[in-house]
């Protein structure tokens, strides 16, 4: 049995842990919350840009021929690239497994069809686990996802994704990133980035912009070339939403985990201080046996 | 002229201008273009180069945009550009530094003749385009 020494100095440790715990916890809560004003501020440019670009796509949809080399499928897809999103650090519960679980099963599925998977990666909990495995990444971005990062790091991504894939070194190209669906929750999501699939429209505002796109604009240049010079804009976009729904994940995982961590070593300090009183206790009604012991035989 | 425009320049990180104006005048990829009231549904891109608009005391206001694409409607002008700084909030010490950044590297670039040339000789022209807006009366 542990002496009380050794169970004062695990409290000790414990409650040294949980104070730890309680300071992360705290530094993601604020974190996430820069995360989601982020977010919040994309908002007004990426739905503005979903209809601007929604509505030039109409016009041109009716061309099935003449598709922009960005939104024509391949016919045949041999190499597909994965950018994969997680974070650079740990302690933020199964957030990375989560993801990497994810790319795993997208990796197998492939396989399957005798497809190549290449990856690029996000986050370094991610390449090192790839690396690991010594599977192909052709790429990597390290300190972006969880970290402040801009626009242009989405752009600088993106523009490679879309040379490899004109360059026919790629077939398709899909993005795993973690959305953010609420406090509790981050679901790990694939999404086709190469070719653009289907241009997506505002969904609330759907009748209300069908409305206002009765009028069809004057377009300078051509519809055919702001729409080319949209498109890869387009991927740049995703990229970057995937980026700061990845980092509020994060934020939001750690929070969670650290939370978790915290009340642990309460309950952990409870019960052994519990056991600690016991044992004191117990040591001194054995003192007390002795001492009653002791004056017994003097008496004698 | 009765009316006024909304005048909306939104960039990923944030909305830059949101307000009524009563006149743009933006630079559009074919030349500078004005918008006023009623003006036809229109859309373009922009290139590099500063957005003036009248605000509803009639000053003139400057914002620097960083290319994009300028949706035209009834009343409602939308710009939606990588970037873009109002006048007031471009830092001129820091817009005097960068042009001179710019040239360094543009000469360095040229001297090696190097891929870097093209990306060097555009943030020149970005960083001598945002101090021509901050030092516009």
């Amino acid at each position: 049995m542990a002496t009380l020494k050794d169970i004062e100095r695990q409290i000790g440790a414990v409650k040294k842990t949980q104070k730890i715990t309680k300071a992360m916890n705290m530094v993601a809560a604020s974190k996430l919350r820069g995360a989601q004003d982020k977010m919040e501020a994309f908002r007004p440019y990426a739905l503005k840009f979903a209809e601007v670009l929604g509505s030039l796509a109409e016009r041109i949809e009716a061309d099935e021929e003449h598709l922009p080399p960005l939104l024509a499928p391949r016919t045949e897809v041999k190499t597909v690239d994965l950018i994969v999103m997680t974070s650079d650090r740990g302690l933020c519960g199964s957030f990375n497994t989560n993801l990497i679980a994810k790319a795993e099963k997208f990796l197998k599925e492939k396989a399957d069809q005798g497809v190549e998977v290449r990856f690029i990666c996000a986050g370094k909990k991610g390449r090192d686990y790839f690396r690991r495995k010594k599977h192909n990444i052709i790429d990597e971005h390290i300190g972006v996802v969880g970290a402040r990062f801009g626009f242009n790091v989405a752009v600088n991504s993106g523009r490679e994704m879309i040379d490899s894939f004109l360059a026919e070194e790629t077939d398709e190209v899909y993005m795993l990133y973690s959305e953010f669906v609420s406090m509790a929750k981050q679901a790990p999501t694939v999404k086709q980035l190469l070719p653009i699939a289907g241009v997506e429209k505002v969904e609330e505002d759907q009748e209300a912009a069908d409305e206002v796109y009765v009028a069809e604009h004057i377009c300078e240049p051509s519809a055919e070339e702001l729409m080319a010079e949209m498109l890869p804009k387009q991927v740049y976009v995703q990229v970057y939403r995937g980026l700061l729904e990845t980092s509020t994940s994060e934020h939001a995982a750690r929070m969670a985990a650290m939370d978790n961590a915290t009340t642990n070593c309460k309950e952990m300090v409870t019960s052994l201080t519990l056991i600690y009183n016991k044992a004191r206790q117990a040591a001194i009604t054995a003192e007390l046996m002795d001492i009653v012991g002791g004056a017994e035989a003097l008496k004698g | 002229m009765a009316g006024s425009i909304n005048l909306e320049v939104v960039t990923p990180d944030q909305s830059v201008v949101s307000e009524e104006a009563q006149m743009v005048v933006a630079p559009g990829a074919f030349g500078e273009f004005g918008v006023l009231p009623g003006h036809t549904t229109f859309l373009t891109s922009l290139s590099l180069g500063m957005i003036r608009y009248k605000d509803q005391s009639g000053s003139e206001r400057l914002v620097f945009v960083n290319g994009g694409f300028a949706e035209v409607m009834q009343d409602t002008v939308t710009i939606l550009a990588e970037s873009a700084e109002r006048r007031r909030d471009i830092d001129l010490e820091r817009a005097r530094a960068a042009v001179k950044r710019a040239e360094e590297r543009l000469a360095e670039a040229s001297k090696k003749e190097d891929v870097d040339f093209r990306r060097a000789h555009v943030s020149l022209q970005r960083a001598i385009t945002r101090l021509k807006v901050a030092e516009t009366r």
